[in-house]
């Protein structure tokens, strides 16, 4: 019962995961294929992806999403500190602890809806935010970042009797996860397959079919007899989870965690990769959190000098205005590239990119016959 | 009895600066229906208008002057700033006060900045879902933060307070409650300045035809509509004078608080609670909440409440914005009908 | 009165909005099986009456008392859940879904309750929903339709989607706040043949309707209602003759 989907999607999550597991080929073309960057692709997918299934299918616009990221971190670093070095009990505390905050946070956040909501998450995020880098520093250890120490107890392993000697690694019965391995992304890879798998069941449910009547009119709900809270906080809470174990995946590929990665720029982040992507379909946050992840990569790696080596074929008066002009955009000014997509998605494409799929193809169809977007039935009665 | 009132005076300050941002927020929300995510970035291109007038004021002419040697014994370098060759003693007064000065700067940048803004964007938002408002004003806020950062550093900058304004003064005398309750002089400006903006704003909304647009909206959007004015055109001023206000507000602020580029981020979203505490659409809510929440916080820094509850300095105000959502879900002063499904 | 059982009981409901009376010591009982009609000029309370009745509104005095149950304390979704549906002056439905599922969720609320986290089954394997769904979208005349995003429709149509979305919970009292408003005569025909149908169901209604020919087509009972105040219940013959009722209301409609 549970694991049966329809032909199309069989289709649809197979498909997806050879794209994901054949990567490491499909990338070297465009010079991505190392693990450490396919790896973000994993992590921030699947942060992306449970987002999705809060802001997609509900409309809620959370504000705060990061501070899951960053409990699921810090939760991760702990049980390698406190228990063992094998990824599979982090992670599962990481979406334990997560997805218990998600239920508080979203208890409150959920009694209020639209722009209020989007306040008190962030207001949430925040505290967190703030608590980590004052009284919560036992626990985050403040600035320095919560990292693994040669002193941590680690008593399963030591029961075991593991060899000690230098910092160990994060590991999966004997595979070694952190480092930046080919290891590490695979596990990150099958991570993501799996919660796709899970999006997709929850996209056809009953259950997602009643998210997405809530995002369309809750008052009909309301009065069909549906209890709307419970269904909110259920999609809060497992978006939370979502948000926690790609938390706890930051840490298993790499152990440590700090507070940077709950501030309000990476809740933002994650927003822009769900609108890029294209909110409420379930290919799309994946797919923009990649072209994020890669293009910060790409573009953070700039600087003023590959500027001047790529438009060195012009004259200098073109030139180093150009270089000039362009080097805002680079390197350190990635982030304003970023702010300028964010506007140019929101105000054309508000489907993100699987809209201009859809556009593009529609032009196909209809041999090239006006693009009108499909969500110009947008269009509601007055009164 | 000292400690406390000093308490309250140290949150003014800050609750005037609240005020002032949220006061802005409420406007450009109540009348043009966005919320502006980017509002605290105004704040902030404010604050580096002071910045950028007191930079170029202290522009200076480097001559090394081979008479004069330094300890060290390399010739002497003689700095002089333009302003004062040129303007000599007027030019050294410019200087001193050259935050107060930017006020000059800031109000036509800020007034052609959210011009500009509304009639490139906000304008085409007006219909849009909240969301796509935040998304957008979101990424505009982005772009303002970047470009800032890319021009003075990510750093905070400190800006001087002008000389005779540096010193604190005993507030205690100035109300007759005896010696002590020493005080910045600044942060008193800064109070005085916030109420007498936030006085003239509302002044300005009673008094002109514009006031009647803003309140009109803020009861019925629907009906201004049927008024037969200019609405457009009063929109795009309206959404200039929020952000001249936070401009100004950000421009006074320096003295206080050393501005960094996401120093609007985080005083955007204080705003926020602020207006969601004063409640959504209602300026007198929002003026109210800020000053208030501004003492809440200030009370919350002292070391005596922090030995109890300890880093409730950190999360006072968030915690005050989930306690009145959760008791009265349209704030302070906020009215029916407003932001609700 | 007739001495069938009383499904709803309004009993002397009184609301204020500010300094507006809208309802004064309103008292109304409905026998089952029945089609009650609410008429009455604009602004006579009869939307504020139902909404009292869904749960939307709380009344200032007074009390509901359906099958029994008071609904003083219910939440909208539980009075739903003991089986009062509604359709609304403003048709609510789920613009952004499809008339199928438009449909289909209801028929979820009625079998799983208020809340049930199905989140690993599908909706495609419901195939008896389904059915079901498909079957009231025909009884509606818009099963051809029923991939559509129920957005597209016209406002008749987006009515017809709500009477049908209402009809698949079998509700035991069904409100109906103008039900044909909006519609062609074609239309207002085809959904009065509709009703009648159901009626043979022995479900329980409550129409509120400016349309004297469905009123008078189909009311077993009629209740005037005026600036707030029931001035006359009885059958429809009656209410007709009753020259109060062609003061308040007729009288109006005529000049």
């Amino acid at each position: 019962m549970a694991f049966n989907l329809s032909k199309q999607d069989w289709l649809l999550f197979l498909g997806f995961a050879l794209v994901v597991l054949t990567l490491p080929i499909s990338l070297q073309p465009l010079g991505a294929a190392y693990p450490a960057l396919m790896q973000k692709f994993c992590i921030f997918g699947i942060f992306a992806l449970g987002f999705n299934i809060l802001f997609g299918l509900t409309g809620y616009l959370s504000f705060g999403h990061a501070a899951f990221i960053g409990i699921g971190s810090y939760a991760a670093v702990w049980m390698f500190k406190l228990l063992t070095m094998n990824a599979l009990p982090a992670i599962l505390f990481s979406m334990v602890v997560a997805g218990l905050v998600a239920m508080v946070i979203g208890y409150v956040a959920l009694r209020r809806s639209g722009i209020y909501f989007s306040i008190l998450t962030l207001a949430f995020a925040q505290m967190f935010y703030n608590l980590a880098y004052s009284v919560l520093t036992p626990l985050t250890n403040g600035e320095t970042g919560l990292q693994l120490t040669l002193g941590d107890p680690r008593v399963l392993d030591r029961m075991a009797g593991a060899a000690t000697g230098g910092l160990p690694r994060v590991e999966l019965f004997g595979i070694g996860l952190s480092g930046g391995g080919y290891a590490g992304f695979y596990f990150c890879a099958i991570v993501l397959i799996l919660c796709f798998f899970f999006a997709i069941k929850i996209f056809r449910s009953p259950f997602g079919l009643m998210l997405r009547a809530l995002k369309s009119n809750q008052n009909r709900m309301r009065y069909t007899g549906f209890n709307n809270r419970p269904y909110l906080l259920a999609a809060f809470v497992i978006s939370g989870v979502y948000a926690g174990l790609a938390g706890s995946l930051m840490a298993v590929t790499d152990p440590l965690a700090g507070a940077e990665r709950m501030q309000w720029t990476a809740s933002g982040e994650v927003v822009l990769m769900t609108i890029l992507g294209g909110a409420g379909t379930l290919v799309g946050p994946i797919l923009g959190a990649a072209v994020i992840k890669y293009f910060e990569n790409i573009f953070s790696a700039f600087n003023e000098q590959t500027l001047h080596r790529i438009f060195d074929f012009l004259p200098d008066s073109i030139e180093n205005p150009l270089v000039s002009g362009l080097s805002l955009f680079v390197g350190e000014g990635w982030h304003l590239t970023l702010g300028v997509i964010f506007v140019l998605i929101v105000i054309f494409l508000p489907g993100g990119i699987m809209e201009g799929f859809r556009r593009i193809s529609g032009l196909f169809k209809r041999g090239g016959g006006g693009g009108k977007p499909a969500v110009a039935a947008h269009a509601q009665p007055a009164e | 009895m000292d400690a406390i009132l000093l308490q309250i005076l140290n949150g003014l300050d800050k609750g005037g600066a609240y005020a002032l941002i949220a006061l802005g927020l409420t406007l450009v929300f109540g009348t043009l229906g966005v919320v502006n995510f980017a509002h605290g970035a105004l704040f902030m291109m404010g604050a580096f208008c002071a910045v950028g007038f007191n930079k170029l004021l202290t522009l200076q002419s480097v001559t090394i002057d081979p008479s004069q040697t330094t300890p060290w014994g390399s010739p002497m370098e003689v700095r002089q700033p333009y302003v004062e060759a040129w303007l000599g003693e007027s030019g050294k007064f410019l200087v001193d006060y050259s935050v107060p000065a930017a006020i000059l700067l800031a109000i036509p940048v800020m007034l052609l900045f959210g011009i500009a803004m509304e009639r490139g964007i906000i304008r085409h938002f007006y219909k849009r879902p909240h969301s796509e408002q935040i998304l957008v004003t979101f990424g505009l806020a982005i772009v303002i933060q970047e470009i800032i950062k890319h021009y003075f550093g990510a750093n905070p900058i400190p800006q001087p307070a002008p000389a005779a304004f540096r010193g604190t003064a005993a507030v205690g005398e100035l109300i007759g409650l005896g010696n002590g309750l020493p005080y910045p002089w600044w942060r008193l400006i800064y109070l005085f300045f916030s109420l007498s903006i936030i006085g003239a704003v509302f002044a300005f909304l009673r008094f002109t035809t514009y006031g009647m647009v803003v309140r009109a909206g803020m009861r019925d959007r629907e009906t201004v509509g049927l008024l037969g004015i200019n609405i457009e055109r009063r929109f795009t001023v309206v959404f200039g004078l929020a952000s001249v206000v936070a401009g100004v507000a950000g421009v006074m602020y320096t003295p206080i608080l050393p501005p960094d580029y996401h120093i609007g981020m985080e005083f955007l979203v204080l705003s926020f609670v602020v207006v969601v505490v004063g409640g959504m659409g209602s300026l007198g809510g929002a003026v109210l909440a800020g000053f208030l929440l501004g003492i809440l916080q200030s009370f919350a820094s002292m070391n005596e409440v922090k030995a109890i509850i300890p880093g409730i300095d950190q999360i006072i105000i968030y915690l005050v914005a989930v306690v009145v959502l959760l008791t009265l879900p349209r704030g302070l002063m906020g009215r029916a009908g407003v932001m609700e499904e | 009165m007739s001495d069938r059982n009383i499904v709803l009981h309004v009993a002397d409901v009184s609301k204020r909005f500010g300094g507006l009376k809208a309802l004064t010591d309103v008292d109304l009982s409905v026998a089952e099986g029945t089609v009650h009609a609410i008429i009455g000029p604009n602004g006579a309370g009869k939307s504020t009456l139902l909404n009292v009745c869904i749960g939307r509104i709380r009344p200032d005095q007074g009390h509901v008392v359906f099958a029994g149950t008071t609904l003083d304390q219910q939440k909208p979704h539980e009075i739903n859940q003991l089986g009062v549906s509604r359709v609304f002056q403003t048709p609510e439905i789920f613009p952004d879904l499809t008339l199928l599922d438009n449909v289909m969720i209801p028929a979820f609320a009625k079998r799983d309750g208020a809340y049930r986290f199905h989140a690993l089954q599908s909706v495609e394997s419901e195939s008896e929903i389904r059915d079901s769904a498909e079957f009231h979208l025909g009884d509606v005349g818009l099963l051809e339709r029923r991939h559509q995003l129920a957005g597209s429709l016209s406002r008749g149509d987006k009515r017809r989607l709500e009477l049908a979305m209402c009809l698949i919970q079998k509700p035991k009292l069904l409100l109906l706040d103008e039900p044909t408003a909006g519609m062609s005569r074609h239309d207002t025909n085809m959904t009065i043949e509709l009703l009648k149908r159901i009626k043979a169901r022995g479900m329980t209604k409550v129409i509120i309707e400016h349309d004297m020919h469905v009123v008078f087509s189909l009311a077993d009972r009629v209740s005037v209602l005026a600036q707030g105040r029931i001035i006359a219940d009885g059958l429809p013959d009656e209410v007709r003759g009753n020259p109060k009722v062609k003061e308040a209301y007729l009288g109006e409609a005529h000049a």
